[in-house]
């Protein structure tokens, strides 16, 4: 089974259409080209719709980085 | 086509892939470009995302300006200079059920509750007021969608002061004030939002984090929707539903069980839903849109399903009648070219999923829906799909399958006549040729934008464009109905010539291929020339732009006498002049004029 890092990697390259795109824990809106503010909102969408998760508005607010999503997303596939 | 942008389609999937589809779908060729405006009461960027495959994938290419958010009634009012710029073809109101603010209080009186109606509707109506003047181009309006919650339950919706309530009268007013200006289109969001589930299109979540009201499913059922509205906007919705009989239109194999033992009619639930597509596609009929079918079957035991007596439709309700047992990729086109129509005017709805995939592999311009084996759902997935949405229907639609019935008699005339003058005098033909007419603006419209292979400079025109020509007197522009012992065909050519002192440069000049070799466009030239000297004009300049599918016309100038003033050297692009001689003679003889 690929983990979270692996999947969110295969998202990412979808969505802002880079097939060659490598993503670490430190990635982030700055070091990732295209992640704007709709690539965001897109970004979000899927990884609701492929994780199973829902997010709640006060949760979005404090992801700063890839490692952020990770964490949040293990925390709520444990609950 | 792609098939992923066909209803029913994933919205979680096109928003992740959307860059790459967008990258594919740009690799074709062949656009109508339009410039779209959206005038927006929230973050659109989603829905227009959507919007731009939908589009791409009908041929459309949008270049779209977006207002700042929710400052949509500023622009349209006061802050213009922008949108005025960019010069667009069709500006969309893109507004919802959030963007109302004057709800009436609970216990509002009749009379506030109808100040609360009318200060609704003039923010709108002044919008469009502005909008027409300063731009003169079509208009989009979204109505509303019922609120997401109802503070008081259904009394919401039986009290005139309920917000449920309040939205409906809203929707319907709105209907009425636009129905009156054929500038504006109303999009019915109210109807996306309810099919689509208003608990599966609100997520209050995305509205206070990002201002987009929907969620991403919601928003695809907006953008298909929208976009099917622009299709129709610019004549592009399709023309003929091409049926497939066995599983299709009846239940059982007629050649194996015999006539008598088809499933149709009332008597089990599963003949009561074949009963009901067949009704879905007769009403699509009546109202224009050409059924055909196509199977693989014995013909003459093929037509006998259509004599049971609980067979809704009769052999006369189809334009074409194809049963072999060929390929229906092969069988297919020859309906097309029977028909007159391109593979981009077709639907195909087969039960058998292995008959739609090579109908889908042979023909890609053919739009084949995922049906289903399920014919009680074939209605809801073709209806869903929008291919044969309309703004407005005109009475040629609704004739238009009295005059491909005529058509194939006249095939069948001419075979026996000594020669092509004596079979067009046979024909006895009328023509109506003027002025453009107010009537007449949409059916022109639709022809201008659809038009490919007899259209000299191929010059897409919006409904405003034409009424603003037909009311400028620079021009001379014409149209031309053709009507012969057949029946009637219609309007079916179009001249616009543009005055520039003595010259009159003719801008466009299409007629629709149904008509050709008719010498049609011998009485238009004889007409035209009548009005050109009437206004003093000395001499017409003709103009002609290659396409990939207007060859036909390449000669068309020379044919009636022009002489040739430039050809590119590659041959994309001729210029021709003919000098008005005073003892012109007319060139028609085959058609009388009787306008």
């Amino acid at each position: 089974m690929i983990d979270i890092l692996e999947h969110l990697q295969l998202i990412f390259r979808d969505v802002l259409d880079d097939q060659g795109l490598i993503i670490n824990r430190e990635s982030n809106a700055r070091s990732v080209e295209g992640w704007d503010s709709l690539a965001h909102i897109n970004l979000i969408a899927s990884i609701e719709q492929e994780f199973h998760v829902r997010f709640a508005l006060g949760e979005l607010q404090d992801l700063k980085n890839v490692g952020d999503m990770i964490d949040l997303i293990e925390r709520k596939q444990q609950r | 086509m792609n098939q992923e942008l066909l209803y029913p389609f994933d919205a979680a999937y096109l928003l992740r892939h959307r860059k790459r589809l967008r990258r594919e779908l740009l690799e074709g060729s062949s656009w109508i470009d339009v410039r779209l405006a959206v005038l927006a009461g929230s973050t659109a960027q989603e829905v227009l995302d959507l919007l731009e495959l939908f589009l791409l994938n009908d041929g459309i290419r949008p270049v779209f300006y977006q207002s700042e958010y929710n400052r949509f009634y500023e622009e349209a009012l006061f802050d213009t200079a922008r949108l005025e710029e960019f010069r667009p073809d069709l500006v969309c109101i893109h507004t919802s059920t959030v963007n109302v603010r004057s709800y009436p209080r609970l216990t509002a009186s009749a009379d506030e509750i109808e100040r609360c109606l009318e200060t609704e509707l003039a923010r709108y109506e002044s919008i469009w007021k502005s909008l027409t003047s300063r731009l003169g181009c079509q208009l989009i309006q979204n109505n509303f969608e019922p609120p997401a919650t109802r503070g008081t339950g259904s009394f919401d919706c039986a009290s005139p002061a309920g917000r449920t309530h309040f939205v409906s009268q809203l929707n319907l007013e709105m209907a009425r004030r636009a129905l009156n200006d054929r500038r504006i289109v109303l999009h019915d969001l109210a109807s996306v939002a309810s099919i689509t589930g208003l608990d599966q299109w609100s997520d209050p979540g995305r509205w206070f984090s990002y201002k987009i009201p929907t969620t991403p499913a919601g928003s695809a059922m907006w953008a298909h929707s929208l976009a099917n509205t622009i299709r129709a906007i610019y004549g592009r919705s399709r023309k003929c539903l091409v049926l497939d009989l066995d599983n299709t239109l009846w239940g059982g194999a007629i050649g194996d069980e015999g006539a008598d033992h088809i499933r149709i009619g009332r008597e089990t639930a599963e003949g009561e839903a074949f009963t009901a597509f067949q009704e879905y596609c007769l009403d699509l009929r009546q109202r224009g849109i050409l059924l055909a079918v196509c199977s693989k079957n014995d013909e003459a035991i093929a037509r006998e399903g259509f004599a049971h007596p609980d067979s809704v439709l009769r052999l006369k309700d189809l334009s074409a009648f194809v049963a072999n047992w060929e390929p229906k990729s092969e069988n297919i086109p020859r309906i097309a070219a029977a028909l007159n129509i391109g593979l981009d005017s077709m639907v195909f709805v087969d039960d058998n999923p292995a008959e739609r995939a090579i109908v889908r592999a042979q023909l890609p311009a053919v739009a084949v829906p995922e049906v289903g084996v399920d014919v009680s759902r074939f209605p809801l997935v073709l209806d869903r799909g929008g291919y044969f949405d309309v703004v407005s229907l005109s009475s040629d639609d609704i004739n238009r399958n009295v005059q491909y019935a005529g058509n194939e008699e006249r095939t069948a005339l001419s075979s026996t006549y000594a020669n092509y003058g004596e079979y067009l005098a046979a024909l006895a033909m009328r023509a109506e040729i003027a002025s453009f007419r107010d009537a007449y603006l949409e059916r022109i419209t639709q022809l201008t934008n659809k038009t490919n292979q007899f259209n000299l400079t191929t010059r897409r025109y919006t409904m405003s464009e034409i009424a603003q020509i037909a009311s400028d007197p620079r021009y001379i522009a014409l149209y031309g109905r053709l009507e012969d012992r057949f029946g009637d065909n219609g309007l079916v050519s179009v001249i616009i010539g543009r005055k520039d002192e003595a010259v009159l440069h003719i801008e466009l000049w299409l007629m629709s291929c149904r008509v050709i070799r008719r010498n049609m466009e011998l009485a238009m030239l004889d007409v035209l020339i009548e009005r050109a000297r009437d206004a003093g004009i000395k001499t017409l300049a003709g103009y002609y732009s290659r396409t990939s599918k207007n060859n036909m016309v390449a000669d068309h100038y020379e044919k009636l006498g022009f002489e040739r003033t430039f050809l590119a050297e590659d041959g994309s692009r001729s210029e021709w002049r003919l000098d008005l001689a005073p003892d012109y003679v007319p060139r028609n003889i085959h058609i009388q004029r009787i306008a």
